[in-house]
């Protein structure tokens, strides 16, 4: 129990950081839907390719925009060494790791959600009836990107080139993640039936599983003194 | 230190006589394949390359594990030089495969699985140095390389897989040949596997000894 009133005071503390100065959300926000603006120069307005795409798209600007805003995750904590302060807090390092994911899920769901219908009107895309689905491959596309992204965060917040490093620390680890979210997203929009979802869906969770407990043991040793 | 010397001329001799012994396999023991020709030969070069990159990888992440298990520096040492090898190696795999490719396939590159594994591996190594160089901090530096290496590592499988999965329409094995390969051909890559892995050896033990000497200058500057 007093784990659990830990980890909210950690996330509270992000999410009220986050609601007042508002430059991690902005951010990603504005850059996704940038993203998605400069890739529709890439095909003729309406063609099929166009909609055959939109997963890829879809999933590139979400994959840039978190990698913005992970970037900041731990960067933020060096300002007036706030990052002290958290590890002088009598928690758990896990509970730490647990909450900065868990904050980090919640602002990249964020921007999707507010993408996600943008990208629909503007790339004319069918989503049906499996609209929860749709949601929930988001979620854990975005779950498992946060969890290798945040402890990757962490390690270049300390680089010297900082925001620089972690793309290319990060993009190529996610990959298989990457992979199963564009793929059940496209099978899910071309309106294909769960039977042909669900083997991706089952790997997308595997895949989250499998990165979550690696980096929750690896954790201790990115973030200490 | 002066009692390893002679060890480390003698594997150097040996590795040079057995580099000297693949090349003769490669190019006069091994017959010449009847479709591809002489290209073939470099087979006997690309699959000892990711043999022993793979080999490097592996080590990485066990000395990884090792170094964040006791906290000693050789084992940063020998995760660091393996590292570095390895990435050597996974780039003349992705050099010499496309000069292959090019003649039997009539392109230089497909993204099929493996290649693709290897371009994404061969990325992960390079992030895997950068992280280590670009932390101001050398212990710290130490560590994320560890914490990189082991993710980068355990990521391998996943990545090859999921590649794999992506592209159904992917052909059957098309590097290695299966059963399809003469006697010869058999034993000149083997030969060619033993004479890499002992290279690989050599400039493991080389590389980690500059970098225990590089250690110790930097101790010496400090102390002075």
């Amino acid at each position: 129990m007093l784990a659990l009133t830990q980890l909210y005071t950690i996330l509270h503390k992000d999410l009220l950081q986050e609601l007042r100065s508002k430059e991690i959300v902005t951010t990603m926000l504005v850059f996704s839907l940038t993203v998605v603006v400069i890739f529709n120069f890439v095909f003729d307005p309406g063609s099929a390719e166009m909609r055959a795409t939109a997963p890829g798209i879809l999933w590139v600007a979400f994959v840039f925009a978190s990698n913005l805003g992970l970037s900041r995750s731990f960067a933020r904590e060096q300002e007036n060494s706030m990052m002290h302060g958290l590890l002088l807090c009598p928690v758990d390092r896990s509970l730490l790791f647990t909450a900065k994911v868990i904050g980090n899920i919640l602002f990249i769901t964020l921007v999707e959600i507010v993408t996600l219908p943008v990208m629909v009107i503007f790339f004319d895309l069918e989503v049906g009836r499996l609209w929860p689905l749709l949601l929930a491959i988001l979620l854990l596309g975005t779950a498992g990107f946060a969890t290798v992204g945040t402890i990757f965060s962490a390690i270049s917040a300390n680089t010297r080139s900082r925001e620089v490093m972690l793309p290319i620390m990060l993009f190529p680890v996610t990959v298989p993640i990457i992979l199963a979210a564009i793929k059940s997203t496209s099978y899910l929009l071309a309106g294909r039936e769960l039977a042909d979802i669900w083997p991706w869906l089952r790997l997308l969770i595997g895949f989250d599983v499998l990165y979550f407990f690696v980096c929750f043991l690896l954790y201790e040793y990115v973030v200490e003194e | 230190m002066k009692s390893i010397k002679p060890l480390y001329f003698t594997l150097a001799v040996l590795t040079f006589i057995l580099m000297e012994g693949a090349l003769y396999m490669a190019f006069l023991h091994a017959p010449t394949e009847r479709t591809m020709g002489d290209v073939q030969r470099i087979f006997y070069f690309h699959v000892p390359s990711a043999w022993v990159s793979f080999l490097a990888f592996f080590v990485v992440c066990i000395a990884s594990i090792a170094f964040l298990r006791t906290g000693k520096a050789a084992w940063d040492r020998l995760a660091a030089s393996s590292a570095g090898i390895g990435l050597l190696f996974i780039t003349l795999v992705l050099v010499t495969g496309p000069l292959w490719a090019k003649p039997v396939w009539n392109v230089y590159w497909t993204w099929d699985a493996r290649l693709t594994t290897s371009l994404i591996l061969w990325l992960i190594y390079l992030a895997y140095l950068m992280v280590r160089s670009y932390t101001s901090d050398p212990e710290r530096g130490a560590k994320f390389a560890a914490v990189f290496g082991i993710i980068g590592f355990l990521d391998v499988p996943i990545v090859y897989m999921s590649i794999r999965w992506w592209r159904t329409l992917h052909p059957a094995p098309v590097i290695g040949g299966g059963g399809g390969l003469a006697p010869e051909m058999k034993a000149a890559l083997f030969f060619s596997l033993f004479a890499f892995t002992v290279l690989y050896i050599t400039l493991l033990l080389l590389s980690f000894r500059i970098r225990s000497m590089e250690q110790k200058i930097q101790a010496l500057k400090h102390n002075s």
